[in-house]
């Protein structure tokens, strides 16, 4: 099978929440309460272990982009719905002790939910805070990429009930260059703070859900430079072995002293 | 696709009602008032980015208690090897059998599906500290049974060449895999994406380490070992706190946050003044059978709640996404 990806592109989100109802339906994903957040009108938060989709709402005091009618300040509305990135080089995949987490044949990132068996250091492992513990449940849950639809030759859920086609499902390369295009569109059109975020450069290696954005990523909690725990491997092992071998050194000197 | 041709259906109702009904502006709705605006490179409304660890108190308990069994292993060795004090060795292989005994039961109850603990030995993973983890854990137990139950075979009239050739097999192997069990504790912290925890994964290890090193002293020293060799590695440990200590109190990056302000920092400062300066002063001015043992204790309290800091500051540090942003781009822009 080809390698499959999404495309969201906030530039084209509406905020209609769409993807959020439909991934919800489909995967059979539980309610996981519901707070008045006042923070615009963003009640989700964040992704979890029952919100697989998160529609972000962004309100900036910048001229280029989705303007409101009837205000003259300089404000736009940016939206964009957000996702498990299925990493390249996917730090929840590296922690799992049970081999519960798994790469797909289309290289995605999947939790077997007959494997899991909760310890949560999945949880800590993604740089990008999108895997956790149901605590009633007690299994780590994220993003399928629906595997199961893709498998049945269906395309994701979330991209399917996208009214505005700001979640694009495609072959990763095709997306990739469309990704490209679209930004230098954007720019073209005078949104001069439009960018792809798809951090390949870093020990991620590369993302199978990337974004177009306006603005820095931060605004979105998407981390500038995120690295996969597999970076720090090398020098915390290091630092362990001459520990270790000091320790051992210190408790021989003990008892030849 | 038939048998799907009512969810289809149902994913085509989600978006055409999303479309029809819910376009924020063609209804002329505008953002909950006031605005609450984002500028600059401020993250998203303050919200954390990364997810904070869910583990329970069982975790930082199990850190504590695998680190004093795994160094008691490694004693019993070193005893049996140059102290030839077959009292001592005895002694810490029965603090290392009974660490190993309870560290199962501790993860097993932090496990989310606890029925499931035997998937942890599933598949064995170099690359997740978790699995050589689990796998250590397990060898652990083994190589420290066998050369406990070589040891007291020999104790009780066994001693032959078998015995005592399985008994030495067993207390090596038993050293080095507790030596493993009582230095990757600060590994699977430290290679994480937790912001604290990784920023201090070159320090996480040698401070797990020295509580080891001081937890089986001082154990041992409470099981009535007022020896020489457990002076001098509760001297050593206690030192070894108190130097991390102030190397942590001195590292004033925005990541060491949580080590210096709120919940995590004073729990990890006091815990901090007990493993270190605490039990290093009481051990040099109290030269007694009573000072050993208050110093002993001393420095266990304040080893165990150092774990417990640890674990309160990654879950601290996960709240803290300005300093998450400002280091990878301080890292991002240094490597460019």
């Amino acid at each position: 099978m080809s390698v499959s990806a999404f495309l969201t592109d906030a530039t084209l989100c509406i905020g209609c929440k769409a993807c959020e109802v439909a991934c919800k339906e489909w995967n059979e994903v539980p309610a996981d309460g519901m707070v008045w957040s006042g923070l615009s009108y963003d009640n989700t938060q964040s992704l979890g272990a029952s919100t697989w989709r998160h529609v972000m709402f962004l309100e900036q005091p910048q001229t280029a982009g989705p303007q409101l009618a009837n205000t003259k300040d300089p404000f736009r509305w940016v939206f964009l719905s957000d996702v498990c990135k299925h990493c390249a080089n996917a730090g929840c995949l590296e922690a799992c002790p049970t081999g519960a987490i798994m790469r797909t044949d289309v290289e995605s990132v999947l939790v077997q939910k007959d494997v899991c068996n909760g310890c949560g250091y999945c949880v800590v492992a993604c740089p990008f805070g999108v895997i956790d513990r149901r605590p009633d449940d007690g299994r780590a849950f994220k993003c399928t990429f629906c595997y199961d639809r893709q498998k049945a030759g269906l395309i994701p859920a979330c991209a399917k009930a996208c009214p505005t086609q700001s979640i694009q499902f495609g072959e990763i390369g095709e997306l990739q260059e469309r990704a490209k295009t679209r930004v230098h569109e954007l720019r073209e059109r005078g949104y001069h703070d439009a960018r792809l975020y798809d951090p390949q450069e870093t020990s991620v290696g590369g993302v199978h859900a990337f974004f177009v954005i306006l603005g820095e990523p931060e605004n979105y909690n998407l981390p500038p430079a995120p690295e996969a725990p597999s970076a720090y491997m090398k020098s915390a092992w290091a630092s362990a072995l001459i520990s270790a071998a000091i320790v051992f050194a210190i408790v021989w000197l003990a008892f030849v002293l | 696709m038939n048998s799907n041709k009512a969810s289809e259906e149902r994913l085509d109702e989600i978006r055409r009602e999303a479309a029809d009904k819910t376009l924020p502006f063609g209804q002329g709705q505008g953002p909950a008032t006031p605005p609450r605006q984002i500028r600059g490179r401020e993250g998203y409304y303050g919200l954390p980015v990364v997810k904070a660890p869910v583990w329970t108190w069982e975790v930082p308990l199990y850190f504590f208690v695998g680190g004093i069994a795994g160094v008691s292993a490694v004693m019993a060795f070193a005893a049996q090897m140059f102290g030839r004090d077959p009292a001592l060795t005895r002694a810490a292989l029965w603090v290392a059998m009974f660490g190993a005994a309870i560290c199962p039961l501790l993860l097993i109850a932090d496990l989310g599906r606890p029925a499931r603990f035997l998937n942890m030995l599933r598949v064995a993973k170099i690359q997740s500290p978790m699995s050589v983890g689990a796998w250590t854990l397990v060898a652990f137990s083994g190589c420290v049974f066998v050369a406990l139950a070589a040891n007291e075979l020999i104790l009780r009239g066994y001693g032959n060449p078998i015995t005592i050739g399985i008994s030495w097999a067993g207390e090596f192997t038993g050293a080095l895999t507790g030596l493993v069990l009582a230095a990757y504790t600060g590994v699977l912290i430290g290679a994480t994406a937790n912001p604290v925890w990784s920023h201090n994964r070159r320090a996480l290890p040698p401070h797990f380490l020295a509580g080891g090193v001081g937890g089986a002293a001082g154990t041992l020293e409470l099981l009535g070992f007022l020896i020489p060799a457990t002076q001098y590695l509760g001297f050593a440990a206690a030192l070894a706190e108190t130097l991390l200590g102030v190397h942590f109190e001195l590292s004033r990056l925005p990541l060491n946050r949580p080590l210096h302000h709120g919940k995590s920092a004073w729990t990890f400062r006091i815990a901090g003044v007990l493993a270190g300066p605490g039990a290093l002063l009481l051990r040099l001015l109290w030269d007694s059978a009573a000072g050993r043992r208050t110093a002993a204790v001393c420095f266990l309290t304040g080893s165990l709640l150092i774990r417990y800091a640890w674990i309160w500051a990654g879950v601290a540090s996960a709240k803290d996404p300005g300093a998450l942003f400002e280091a990878q781009r301080k890292a991002r822009s240094s490597s460019l």
